[in-house]
């Protein structure tokens, strides 16, 4: 088999697991980024507090920043926070997350797809974040979206594939990576998202609120490499009714 | 007075390099946002804040999902 990389904009990365490095101590963003294999991490922007430890003294070398817009609620807040991540000098990556919603925290399709039709013309490696609509992803990759992050259930939550049925629907039909953002909990919800195809999956809350965190951060790598290794051996067949004999049929002391 | 990251701060006639510097803060670890755009930092030195004047001073923290 060829090397089996996951292509965004024109990058490519060996692996598949994006490591998010939020609700965590700076102190564990090394030992957790080497553990899961991550080749990507993502971080916010906020105002800056003077004396604050800053991150960019964790991330190891090598590692992508991915920077997410969070904090925006319209399509004009997350086009301003981009650029100042652009500013801040590590590349032309960016989460695109809008969320008017303060409860659920759910993206808003419609100002993300607004957000990433000007991001993606001046420039930006857009990856958005989006509630897994398939008329939307089809808008985002029309806008120039350079791969699509539907959610699994909402940030945060733990509650693992709760759109996977919408989300196999994207993986089907937009030709773009499609990563599964948000709402994935263990290492067999990632798992199952890698066997239905997704390109990669990404988490934060899973492992931050883990016992331990860079235990778990190994754990969802080898889920990721299992999820996809079987993606490409092929799913055996499911009954939906019986059962079939595994073993010969013939020889038994019955015969 | 300047709003600095929404506070209202006394720092009219001052540039901006000279309030990261005061403030203990790097600028190469900074995007700083004068007035709605995005200001490089070549001209940080040169820019001198004014009355009424909206400063952003953002960096990278930790986030993900």
């Amino acid at each position: 088999m060829e090397k089996d990389q996951l292509v965004i904009g024109g990058h490519a990365f060996d692996s598949r697991f994006i490591l998010g490095s939020g609700k965590y101590s700076f102190e564990l963003i090394d030992a957790a980024v080497k553990h899961a294999g991550a080749q990507i991490v993502t971080c916010a922007i906020r105002r800056t507090k003077p004396g604050e430890q800053n991150i960019m003294d964790y991330i190891p070398k090598g590692v992508t920043l991915l920077p997410n817009t969070s904090g925006s609620r319209t399509a004009e807040d997350a086009i301003r926070i981009a650029h100042m991540a652009r500013e801040l000098g590590c590349g032309d990556f960016v989460k695109l997350e809008v969320i008017p919603d303060t409860k659920y925290l759910l993206p808003d399709n419609g100002m993300t797809i607004e957000a990433t039709k000007v991001l993606a013309k001046e420039g930006f490696i857009v990856m958005p974040y989006m509630f897994p609509d398939l008329n939307a992803a089809k808008a985002l990759a029309d806008a120039g979206a350079a791969a699509i992050m539907p959610l699994g259930a909402p940030i945060g939550s733990n509650q693992g594939l709760a759109s996977k049925a919408f989300i196999q629907i994207l993986i089907d039909e937009i030709d773009l990576p499609i990563i599964v953002d948000a709402g994935i909990g263990r290492p067999s919800q990632a798992c199952e998202a890698m066997e239905m195809g997704a390109d990669a999956i990404m988490a934060n809350t899973a492992l931050a609120t883990a016992g331990d965190i860079p235990m778990m951060a190994s754990a969802f790598k080898s889920a990721i490499e299992a999820g996809r290794k079987a993606y490409h051996a092929g799913l055996g067949r499911v009954l939906v009714r019986g059962g079939a004999p595994s073993d010969p049929t013939t020889g038994t002391l019955h015969d | 007075m300047v709003q600095i990251n929404g506070e209202a701060v006394n720092a009219a006639g001052k540039t901006i390099g000279a309030y990261l510097k005061d403030a203990g803060i790097d600028p190469q670890r900074v995007a700083v946002e004068y007035n709605g755009k995005i200001l490089s930092k070549d001209a940080y030195d040169t820019t001198q804040m004014s009355d009424d004047d909206v400063v952003e001073i953002v960096n990278f923290v930790g986030g993900g999902c």
